[in-house]
Parts: structure tokens; C-alpha cells; sequence
């Protein structure tokens, strides 16, 4: 067990699968010696060489597009896209290849590749710097798309990614880089004297309740998780028992859990920093609608960006939900 | 019918260095050229291994031909002739070893062809039938790229995997003209110059995309297009089997003594529509169409074989046999291939259990049993 960032976390989970699995390598811009924008490749050059941690040109469907022809070879890249807003020139390499690759080759071709997108806002940053686009991601069917929202998960998912023989889309939430959590490593239960083993992993496309209630349930991931919790604090403090979901797994979705956990609280509100149309909530918002029509004492709420592309960071704090406006939305469940 | 290669006297690069002209080793009308160093790259090629080439020239061309007819028939959704460029095809193709891996557009069926892929298996995509036709590592070719330009990267991360695995195989990706103006293979260029990987870009300038002329692609040659990014270019007549053959080996052998990519320009000619929906008589001059008639690739190796007396007209009704008994097996296997099953469109989305999918393939499956419950 040890205490540390979420940016950390997913530099000893790379380590881990690298030293694992030698086909492992990693790919992006000034992952090398600098280790990342957010540092999040550091010393891992230094330790695997500059043939396993490979500093590309800058040119993102050019990262993807090699690390297809790389997993073609029988390796796993794990790609870095420098920021979310810059995904986009990788977008037809993702979608037309990543993607459908192992269907176009009726299963015969077989693409492990993970995409580390560092995603959200909250961070003060210029345009193009903040942005939330899982959505389109979580479109296409062939991929696999996750976020980790705290460094335990982070640790473990980045590796259960790796791991995956499906492309996986793996959103990093940037502003909780910095934030400490308890990481657990295999090497504890080693070291257990008592035999206890900790927690039997999670499967990546599951969710997870991270705050058990009974009012109404809020489903998150990536950032907006922390944010719930504290919107589940406060409300505690007004009487009000809110139940909080990580879903972890944005495509597949776990709806299972979502389900059982609406079934007890009959109000669901989903956070996330995307815009609400045609973001995440919309797909949970129907497919909830449609599983638990007769459990939902309200309509399935949804919180998240407005329909405006994302604002100058001086007014990033109206366009991301905060506690209070997650809080606003549990109202009107609770008093439609 | 042959499919062996054309043996590959190791991969030997030649003393000379420096030549920038049209690599040309048989004329238009059929005769060996003379002073071009490229010959040295296929001094091996002796009577029998010409016959070879013009068998596979000859075959390609049927396949071609009876693929354009089952179209034609409604048989096939679409194809993508390769008419008047089977030289380009063949002559490259037959320059790899068993080890190297290809990385093809949607035309390259005479490079499959080479490779081994069954032709009826070709068919399969261009039918609807299915979605590939072939496994990629039996055969060394990829699935074919419909997405214009998108497989050079491939390519370049696959030679790249070449180089970290200390082989020393080599990497051919083909595309068209037109693809050269795509943002990918500009990329492609640019990280396998600087990784100075095993990879050789072939392009095949048939100087039509669709509609459009090469010219409105590129302001200088194809081949000099590779030369910002420190990749050496050559411009190989594409209708000459055997000069094609001569630059693919020389640049296959270059990208496996690690000494990085050859942008090869093969100067060809799309006798035939872009694809069975086009219509080349809207934009294009039948003069064009004559002048490259005259530099047909089979007519100028059967030319050259005629005069030297490698092949007589037994030869020819020999190989014009062979090449239709090809294409009623074709024709056969086309007829009898099966439609998709229903449950198939669900299958190899992923590669790991996927509960929506799982979840919708169920559904639709008792939705379609639900007809045979009623009746």
C-alpha cells in the first residue's frame, strides 16, 4: 500500500505492464526525457530505453496510425494524445482503424491499443485544452472507453487497458492529477503476513458504488466523481442520502449497477463536464427510462456542460458543474 | 498456374548509385533497353521466370476482366478494376520475400494474387459477402484500405515493429496518386524518414483519381514528393514488368540493410473506370486512352518474348487457357458463396465478451425466431 497522485499512479501502472509484458511500448509527444506535459511517462525512458518509450513527430494520426501498423507486429502501443482538443486529427485513424479493424478482418486481426487522453477542464487552461469528447468515442462501436477517477483505479486500470486485447480509449481526468490516493500493489499481498488479500480486482468495464445512499443516486466519472461526493456531504448535512456511482466504464456502460442502485432510491441524476446533448447522460437517461420506468419516482436529470463549446477559462466555473448545481438537479428529482 | 516467386537472388544493393532518369528496361515495342544500371538488379531472370511474369500478367488481367462481368451481372456490389496496371502490380509483388508484409490499397488484387490469396476470397468484400477475404499473416497482406491513404502509417508502424524485433524484413504499402495529397501519407513520410525504417512506398501514379489528374495533386512528380523528407524517390515506367521489378527489389533491399525508405513512382495508366460507378468518358479524352493503349503491359513482354523466341503461339493458347479456367473458377466460387447469417453481423465487433452487444445480438436473434413462433 502506498499514498500517492493519480498522475503518479498511472506512471507505476505503465511501469508495471511494461515490465510484465515486453511488447509494451509507449508512443506520444515529449514522452521521453521530458515524461510527458503532465509527467506522466517520467523516468520511464530512462529506465526502458528510448525503443520501449518512443518520442513520435507531431502529428497525432501519425501516433495512432504507426501504432496500429506496431500492433499489427504483435506489440501493445500505448499511445499519449497530448491534450483532448488535439484528438481530433487522430479521429478518422481511431474511428475508421482502431475501431473496426478486428471486425473488418473478421476477428483475425487483433488490435491492443490504448489511447491515454488527458481530458476536462478545471485547470485554468487555454482553449482547445479542456475539452470532453468521450462521447464520439463511445459512439463507435469496436471501442472500449474508461476513466479512472482516482489513483487506485488509475492504477489498476491503466494495466487492465493494456492488458485488453480491444482498442481502449483511456481518459485521464487532468484537474485530479494532483490529487493523493491509496494504491494497492500486488506486492502487498506478498508481504501480508496475515494472508489477507486486498479487494478482488474490479473488471474494467465495471462500475462501482463509491458512496452507498438512498434518496437518489448520482452517476459520475473522471472528475465529476470528487465533485459528486461532495455534493453528497453537503447533502448529508441537509438531511438528504445520496448514493454515488463511479461508472468507470463508458462503453460498455455498466447498467446493472445503475439499475439496482435506481431501484432502491427511484431518482437518478447523471454529472458529467461534456455537454448534456448527446453526451453520456442521454444514452443512461433512455436506457434507465426504459429499465426502471416503474422504480423512477422523477425524471432521470442530467448536469454537464451547456451546448457551447468550452468557454475562456475565466468562466470555466459556469460551464462545469460544480456540487451546487449537481445539488440543484437532486431537487428537482426529489421535488418534481 | 504459378504462384511461386520469381526467385530473389538475395538482397544485394548494386555498386552504382545516382540514377535519377525513368527506370526502363523493356521499350514500348518490346525491346530490352540499353545502359540502364537496373539491370543489374535482374540479371537473374532468365526465359523461364519472363514466361512467369507474363503468365501472371495475363491471369491478373482475366481475374480483372471476369470481376468487371460479375459486377456488370449484379453479382458483386462493386469492383475496382486494375486494367493497365498489372505490370505495376505484378513486378512489385514479385520482389518480396516470404517474410515481408504488404500493406495494399483496394486495386492491389493482382498483388494478392501473388501472394497467394485465393481469387474467389477477393471477391468476398467487393460482393458484400463478408468484410476481408484472407488472414493477413498467412498471406503477408493486409486487409485492403478503403479509407484513401490511411495504410501508409501502417505500414511505417509495422516496419517499425520490424526494426525493435531486429529483423530484417522489409515492408511494401501501395497507394494511388491521389492519396499522396492525403494529410496520413505526407505523415507516413515523415516518421519513416525519421525512424529510417524498412518501409517502401509504392505509389501507382495511373494519373486519374476519379475524376481528377495527377497534376491537380502534386506540382512536381510523385517521386520528388518524398524528397523534403530526406526519402529518395524513383520513377519506374509502370507498364515494365521488369524495371518494376528491378526498383522494388533495389528499394527492398535498401529498407533491409536498414538503410530506411524508397518512394517508388510507378508511371502507369487506369485503362478502365476508377471503379464500376465511374464514368471516364465525362472527364477524360479518348486520346489519352490510346496513347497509353500503345503501352500496354502485356503486349510489350509478350512483344519481347516473341522476338527472342521464349514464346511461340502454343505459349500464348497455353496461358489464355489457364487464364479462363481461373476465371470460371472465379465465376463458380462468386455464384456459390453464401450471404452473412444474421448473428454474423455481430460477431468480432471486439475481441472480448461485450455485454450491449451480447445483449442486442440476443435480442435481435429472438426477434427473428419470433417469425418462425407465428408461422
Amino acid at each position: 500500500m502506498a499514498t500517492m497522485s493519480l498522475g503518479k499512479a498511472l506512471n507505476s501502472g505503465l511501469r508495471r505492464a511494461m515490465e510484465h509484458d515486453p511488447k509494451v511500448v509507449l508512443m506520444g509527444e515529449d514522452i521521453g526525457k521530458l515524461g510527458g506535459v503532465f509527467r506522466v511517462t517520467e523516468g520511464l525512458q530512462r529506465d526502458f530505453g528510448d525503443r520501449r518509450v518512443i518520442d513520435t513527430p507531431l502529428a497525432e494520426s501519425g501516433v495512432i496510425g504507426t501504432a496500429v501498423g506496431l500492433a499489427m507486429r504483435g506489440y501493445r502501443p500505448v499511445c499519449e494524445i497530448q491534450f483532448d482538443g488535439f484528438i481530433y486529427p487522430a479521429f478518422d485513424q481511431i474511428v475508421s482503424q482502431v475501431a473496426k479493424l478486428h471486425y473488418r478482418n473478421e476477428g483475425r486481426v487483433t488490435v491492443p491499443v490504448t489511447i491515454r487522453v488527458p481530458f476536462g477542464g478545471g485547470v485554468g487552461a487555454v482553449e482547445h485544452h479542456s475539452e470532453s469528447p468521450e462521447a464520439y468515442f463511445a459512439h463507435t462501436a469496436g471501442l472500449r472507453v474508461v476513466t479512472p477517477s482516482n489513483a487506485a483505479d488509475g492504477y489498476r486500470m491503466i494495466q487492465q487497458a493494456i492488458a485488453s486485447d480491444d482498442p481502449v480509449v483511456f481518459f485521464e481526468p487532468k484537474r485530479r492529477y494532483w490529487e493523493k490516493g491509496d494504491v494497492e500493489d500486488e506486492d502487498d499481498v506478498d508481504g501480508d503476513i496475515d494472508g489477507e488479500r486486498p479487494p478482488a480486482e474490479v473488471p474494467l468495464g465495471q462500475a462501482r458504488v463509491v458512496r452507498v445512499g438512498s434518496d437518489a443516486t448520482i452517476a459520475a466519472y473522471g472528475s465529476m466523481v470528487a465533485t459528486a461526493l461532495d455534493a453528497a456531504r453537503i447533502a448529508e448535512e441537509e438531511g438528504t442520502s445520496l448514493e454515488v456511482i463511479d461508472l468507470r466504464s463508458l462503453s460498455p456502460i455498466d447498467f446493472a449497477t445503475l439499475e439496482t442502485s435506481v431501484q432502491k432510491t427511484g431518482r437518478l441524476v447523471v454529472a458529467h463536464e461534456a455537454s448534456v446533448f448527446c453526451g453520456l447522460g442521454a444514452e443512461i437517461a433512455a436506457r434507465i427510462s426504459e429499465r426502471c420506468f416503474f422504480h423512477l419516482e422523477a425524471p432521470v436529470r442530467r448536469v454537464g456542460g451547456f451546448a457551447t463549446p468550452y468557454p475562456a477559462s475565466r468562466a470555466e466555473q459556469h460551464f462545469l458543474p460544480d456540487a451546487d448545481r449537481i445539488l440543484h438537479e437532486v431537487d428537482r428529482c426529489l421535488q418534481p | 498456374m504459378t504462384t511461386a516467386p520469381v526467385r530473389v537472388p538475395g538482397r544485394k544493393i548494386p555498386e552504382w548509385t545516382g540514377f535519377d532518369g525513368l527506370v526502363q528496361l523493356i521499350s514500348v515495342d518490346g525491346q530490352r533497353t540499353v545502359g540502364c544500371p537496373y539491370w543489374d538488379l535482374v540479371a537473374d531472370v532468365d526465359g523461364d521466370q519472363l514466361r512467369d511474369l507474363y503468365r501472371d500478367l495475363v491471369v491478373v488481367r482475366r481475374i480483372d476482366a471476369e470481376a468487371m462481368a460479375l459486377q456488370r451481372q449484379g453479382e458483386l456490389a462493386l469492383w475496382a478494376p486494375l486494367l493497365g496496371q498489372e505490370a505495376a502490380q505484378v513486378g512489385s509483388a514479385r520482389a518480396l520475400r516470404p517474410d515481408d508484409f504488404v500493406f495494399p490499397s483496394y486495386r492491389e488484387h493482382g498483388v494478392a494474387y501473388c501472394l497467394g490469396v485465393d481469387p474467389v476470397q477477393m471477391l468476398r468484400l467487393w460482393r458484400g459477402a463478408g468484410l476481408s477475404g484472407w488472414d493477413p499473416a498467412v498471406h503477408g497482406i493486409a486487409t485492403p484500405a478503403i479509407v484513401v491513404g490511411s495504410q501508409p502509417l501502417h505500414a511505417t508502424g509495422y516496419a517499425l515493429g520490424v526494426t525493435l524485433d531486429g529483423a530484417d524484413s522489409a515492408v511494401l504499402t501501395y497507394f494511388g496518386d491521389g492519396a499522396t495529397s492525403e494529410g496520413d501519407v505526407a505523415e507516413a513520410f515523415g516518421f519513416a524518414a525519421s525512424y529510417g525504417v524498412p518501409v517502401v512506398f509504392f505509389c501507382q501514379n495511373n494519373q486519374w483519381a476519379i475524376s481528377e489528374p495527377v497534376r491537380l495533386q502534386s506540382h512536381t512528380s510523385i517521386a520528388q514528393r518524398g524528397q523534403g523528407y530526406g526519402i529518395p524517390g524513383v520513377q519506374v515506367d509502370g507498364n515494365d514488368v521488369l524495371a518494376v521489378l528491378a526498383a522494388t527489389r533495389l528499394a527492398l533491399a535498401r529498407a533491409s540493410a536498414g538503410e530506411g525508405p524508397t518512394l517508388i513512382e510507378a508511371v502507369t495508366y487506369r485503362m478502365g473506370p476508377h471503379t464500376t460507378s465511374d464514368d471516364p468518358s465525362r472527364y477524360r479524352a479518348r486520346a489519352d486512352d490510346e496513347e497509353w493503349r500503345v503501352k500496354d503491359p502485356l503486349a510489350r513482354l509478350s512483344a519481347l518474348l516473341h522476338r527472342e523466341g521464349l514464346a511461340d503461339d502454343a505459349f500464348d493458347h497455353e496461358v489464355a487457357s489457364e487464364a479462363d479456367a481461373v476465371a470460371a473458377t472465379l465465376r463458380a466460387g462468386c455464384l456459390a458463396m453464401p450471404d452473412p447469417e444474421p448473428a454474423d453481423v455481430f460477431a468480432h465487433v471486439y475481441a472480448e465478451p461485450h455485454p450491449l452487444l451480447q445483449e442486442e445480438k440476443e435480442g435481435y436473434l429472438s426477434y427473428l425466431a419470433s417469425f418462425d413462433e407465428e408461422s
